[in-house]
């Protein structure tokens, strides 16, 4: 059931990310599956993207907001939105991460950078939250 | 779930992707159009010496400001980085990358060597583009797309063995073609074709397929005509070639994996058909080519921090990024280029409605790695000019250089061009990590990656400190809620740019996104 699960996770994947349709783009195929079992691990795969190794974020011509010391981070409700749903340049991960991830990562994220929250989120209220995945198109 | 194996899983996905990614490549053809661009925009305006002011002096902002200007307008335009052309952006050796989060690259790669972060080419089809180039004098030359001697690449096809273009398309055809043949001999097809075409049907398989004369996909010196030779065409007297050997056609349940047919149907997408072209010596030769032209309008350095509107005009506050000294630019009119990632962060005085709209399209984290090796293997030794291979891994293909072939000494290959979760797992890694994860991942297709390798440079889109992003990122929903508003004049400011148009990711979509902002702007200041 487990290999089941895992495989239908990167069909989720396959259906929901942005498909080479009309943008230039790498094609197909070379993509990672979404196999991350810890917040620990989806933080480095997904969220250091942006957010830096540290947690920081960066400053350009705007800014990637730092998660170290964030006071937005005092509730879990608020960074389980933006997950769930992106913000500004940051896309959406409904339908790409599952609620699990979501809910570690956000946990992992309000336990480390210098955050020492004592309060979790569940799997089960991520879900709640979710609502439909948007369907990407360029 | 016992007796199911991986593989099956697999299949039925494939299976199940294949269907969708037929209806989807299906509805993108209906749509298929070519780019809408007839001409240069021809702008009447009564009232000479209105201002503009545009922000941001990429494509879609230079182009605004050069139309402008022939039709009367005055016209200025800031840019916050130190440099023109926006994400149409060439590395050479001697450049340096910085990225947000304090990472530093320097470009070692030797004269004449480059890699385009960016965008890269330019369909045939992409008529504004192909105009403003002939225009404006960039030279083209052809890019190369197609390589049936590159590889195809899958970790669970093939045993992981890279198989040539050439070989899984002839492959992949001759079994079609045989199966289709199989239906028609045992009358499955009987109900859909008449009997004439049944004909017809099974004799065009025999020659698109190379079928032997029992409809079977099976090694005949005709197919060496397609599939290649054991033993090549020579002279002389041992000069007949050798086929190659039934046993060396590709296993049919292999062909059939989503690697194998993505990688042959990347090529039948509309965007993706020959003829392509490339600017000769790097894609920043149109953005130069446009900077040439409005070169006396730009402020470089300044970043946007207030857009502001009345029934009079518009002031925009910008701080130089260097020195801290703030401004306020006062104008009529205001095209903004900005990308929707930054401006979505900036005060901009517009409708609801707009603003929604600005703050509702993420960017992707493309990743581009140049990688600079000591001499052309691909070339040398394997006969690869030019063209793609595909891989499953995370790197997703490697684009051989499509100009300076046969050249001694270093050349410049694309090492990774990535999407989706990989483009931000890499983005994630350092400069270094990075590069090594290219070298690893690419050295599945050449061995000679390591010895050979001599530096590289790997862009993060995520990272870059004018745009957090690559390309705006549409959902089918935002479209429908957001894509008017987003793209419909508001007051004295229209916004323009690659995000503001149905061809995303392209330098035609920043084009045609610029000349509707400015046929808008144009019809506006004269009823005003």
């Amino acid at each position: 059931m487990k290999n089941l699960r895992s495989t239908l996770s990167i069909l989720a994947l396959l259906s929901v990310l942005p498909v080479a349709a009309r943008a230039d783009s790498p094609g197909a195929g070379g993509d990672r599956d979404a196999t991350m079992a810890t917040g620990a691990e989806t933080y480095k795969h997904v969220c250091q993207a942006c957010h830096m190794a540290n947690g920081k974020g960066g400053v350009g011509a705007a800014v990637i907001p730092a998660l170290a010391g964030n006071p937005k981070l005092a509730s879990p409700i608020y960074p389980a939105t933006v997950v769930l749903n992106g913000y500004g340049a940051m896309p959406w991960f409904n339908g790409v991460l599952t609620p699990q991830q979501i809910a570690d990562v956000v946990n992992y994220v309000r336990t480390h950078f210098g955050n020492s929250y004592k309060d979790t989120i569940t799997v089960d209220t991520v879900k709640a939250m979710a609502g439909p995945a948007p369907h990407p198109m360029h | 779930m016992s007796g199911t194996t991986r593989r099956q899983i697999l299949t039925s996905i494939g299976l199940m992707g294949g269907a969708a990614a037929l209806y989807q490549a299906m509805t993108v053809l209906g749509h298929a159009a070519e780019s809408r661009f007839t001409g240069p925009p021809n702008l009447q305006t009564h009232r000479k010496g209105q201002t503009v002011l545009v922000l941001g002096a990429g494509l879609a902002g230079m182009l605004a400001a050069y139309e402008l200007r022939k039709a009367g307008y005055s016209v200025r335009i800031l840019e916050y980085q130190a440099r023109t052309g926006g994400r149409n952006w060439t590395l050479r050796g001697g450049d340096r990358v910085a990225e947000m989060g304090g990472a530093v690259q320097d470009v070692k790669f030797a004269a004449g060597n480059y890699i385009n972060p960016g965008p890269w080419r330019v369909p045939y089809h992409h008529r504004a583009l192909l105009h403003y180039c002939r225009a404006f004098g960039v030279s083209l030359e052809p890019f190369i797309q197609l390589n049936y001697n590159a590889l195809v690449h899958s970790s669970d096809t093939f045993g992981g063995k890279p198989q040539r273009y050439r070989d899984v398309a002839a492959d992949f055809t001759g079994n079609v073609a045989e199966l289709l043949a199989k239906s028609i001999d045992s009358h499955t097809l009987d109900k859909e074709l008449t009997q004439e075409d049944r004909a017809r049907v099974r004799e065009a398989m025999r020659g698109w397929g190379v079928l032997d004369g029992d409809m079977r996909y099976t090694s005949t010196l005709h197919l060496g005509s397609r599939r290649g030779w054991d033993q090549r065409p020579g002279g002389g007297p041992d000069g007949a070639p050798v086929p190659v050997s039934t046993s060396s056609l590709l296993d049919r349940h292999d062909l059939f994996a989503p690697p194998v047919w993505q990688a042959l149907s990347y090529f039948m997408n509309y965007e993706m058909q020959t003829t392509m072209f490339q600017p000769v010596g790097g894609v920043d030769m149109i953005g130069k080519g446009f900077a040439a032209q409005v070169s006396d309008l730009f402020t470089m350095n300044a970043r946007v921090t207030r857009i502001a509107q009345d029934d009079h005009g518009v002031s925009v506050s910008w701080t130089h990024t260097e020195t801290g000294a703030t401004a306020v630019e006062k104008a009529d009119w205001c095209v903004c280029t900005i990308p929707l990632s930054i401006l979505s962060q900036i005060d901009v005085q517009v409708s609801p409605a707009m603003r929604a709209a600005i703050g509702a399209v993420p960017y992707t984290s493309h990743i581009k790695m140049g990688l600079e090796f000591k001499r052309r293997f691909w070339e040398e030794d394997e006969g690869i000019y030019g063209g793609i291979s595909f891989t499953s891994q995370e790197i997703s293909q490697i684009s051989y250089p499509s100009y300076g072939f046969h050249k001694p000494g270093p050349a410049v290959l694309l090492g990774a061009y990535t999407k989706n979760m990989a483009g931000l797992d890499i983005a994630g890694m350092t400069p270094a990590e990075r590069i090594e994860l290219g070298l690893k991942q690419g050295e599945v297709f050449h061995s000679q990656y390591r010895k050979e390798f001599s530096n590289g440079v790997a862009v993060a889109w995520s990272r870059m400190p004018g745009s957090l992003g690559c390309c705006a990122m549409w959902s089918e929903e935002s479209r429908k809620q957001h894509y008017r508003n987003l793209t419909t004049m508001d007051g004295r400011v229209v916004l323009a740019g690659e995000h503001a148009s149905y061809l995303g990711c392209w330098q035609e979509g920043a084009l045609l996104s610029s000349l509707d902002a400015i046929t808008q702007l144009n019809k506006r200041a004269q009823a005003n």
